[in-house]
């Protein structure tokens, strides 16, 4: 059975979302992983969840960066394996250098919290195999800080290494000025390592897998997840 | 010896600042027409032991790099003085 852990930080607070969605419609083998774990080789695949770590001081992400478990995370990502921050696990993951860029304050400068539209213009990662390319999802975003950043050097090379996999959109999957959210340059809400093995998001899928919840659009990234990891063993 | 480095955070002038922007547009629609540009940012201030002033210097741009400022999106200026004797 594929072995998902999900990393809790002080102040994280999406790691029971995660878990739960995980183990009720992904796999049933999840663990949390402390911060302070030096031993997480064991793991398929890791979810670096949502919330503040370290009530988001300095800067999100910043200081999560220094806890000892994003050393192991760091090597686990180098060895191939897949690692996923959804929104605060964005944010560290662009802090770490995992990932290209960094998080401003949301253009509006208020905190957003509602159901947005998601394109997946990448469909050849292992987050998003089990998605037709182009695909919209209706997903929820909840982040002060989501703007995202990056200059236009590293903008040209995300898109030749093809490394934007969702941007913001409207139910018929238009992306334009109106339906980016917080300001994020060309309506990046989530992108991969060049390897393509690690991936930042900032909306939540694990808050939409349960159909109970509204949407059950989010299932796909996790599926997707299963279904890599299963051709890969 | 210690030594007191004040640290100001801003945005890089090529990125964009919300807050300041909406601070800006606050003190035009107030009358304070002149005021072309409003940058936001943070201030530090870091005590320091150490041999030297330059000793001192090297450790607040070190703790900046690595810590304290995003290169990505931020910039950052230094001033060092000694701190004075005397009663705190």
């Amino acid at each position: 059975m594929l072995r998902f852990g999900v990393v809790v930080f002080p102040g994280s607070n999406c790691d029971h979302d995660c878990f739960y969605a995980i183990k009720q419609f992904v796999s049933k083998d999840v663990e949390f992983i402390w911060h302070k774990s030096r031993e997480i080789h064991e793991f398929d695949c890791i979810v670096i969840p949502g919330g503040f770590s370290y009530g988001d001081y300095l800067r999100t992400g910043a200081i999560a960066r220094f806890s000892p478990v994003i050393g192991q995370i760091r090597e686990f990502a180098e060895s191939g394996k897949l690692v996923i921050g959804i929104c605060n696990g964005f944010q560290i993951l662009l802090e770490c250098g995992l990932l290209p860029g960094a998080m401003l304050r949301n253009t509006s400068l208020r905190f957003i919290c509602k159901y947005i539209y998601l394109k997946t213009v990448n469909s050849d990662t292992p987050f998003t195999s089990s998605m037709e390319q182009g695909r919209v999802i209706r997903i929820p975003i909840a982040h002060g800080e989501g703007n995202y950043y990056i200059d236009p050097d590293g903008l040209a090379e995300l898109k030749r290494n093809n490394q934007i996999v969702f941007q913001y959109c409207d139910a018929n999957g238009n992306i334009s000025d109106n339906t980016n959210p917080n300001g994020s340059v060309e309506n990046i809400a989530g992108i991969c390592n060049k390897a393509g093995n690690v991936l930042g998001m900032m909306p939540h899928p694990e808050r939409c897998c349960d159909p109970r919840l509204g949407s059950s659009d989010g299932l796909a990234v996790f599926q997707s997840i299963l279904k890599s990891l299963t051709v890969s063993q | 010896m210690e030594f007191v480095a004040n640290i100001v955070v801003t945005l890089k002038p090529s990125v964009l600042d919300p807050q300041g922007n909406t601070v800006k547009e606050a003190l035009h629609s107030m009358g304070y027409n002149s005021v072309e540009d409003v940058r936001m940012g943070k201030f530090m201030e870091l005590t320091i032991s150490a041999d030297s002033e330059q000793k001192a210097l090297d450790l607040a741009h070190d703790v900046c790099n690595r810590l304290l400022v995003n290169p990505v999106i931020e910039t950052y200026t230094l001033s060092l003085k000694a701190q004075t004797g005397g009663a705190v």
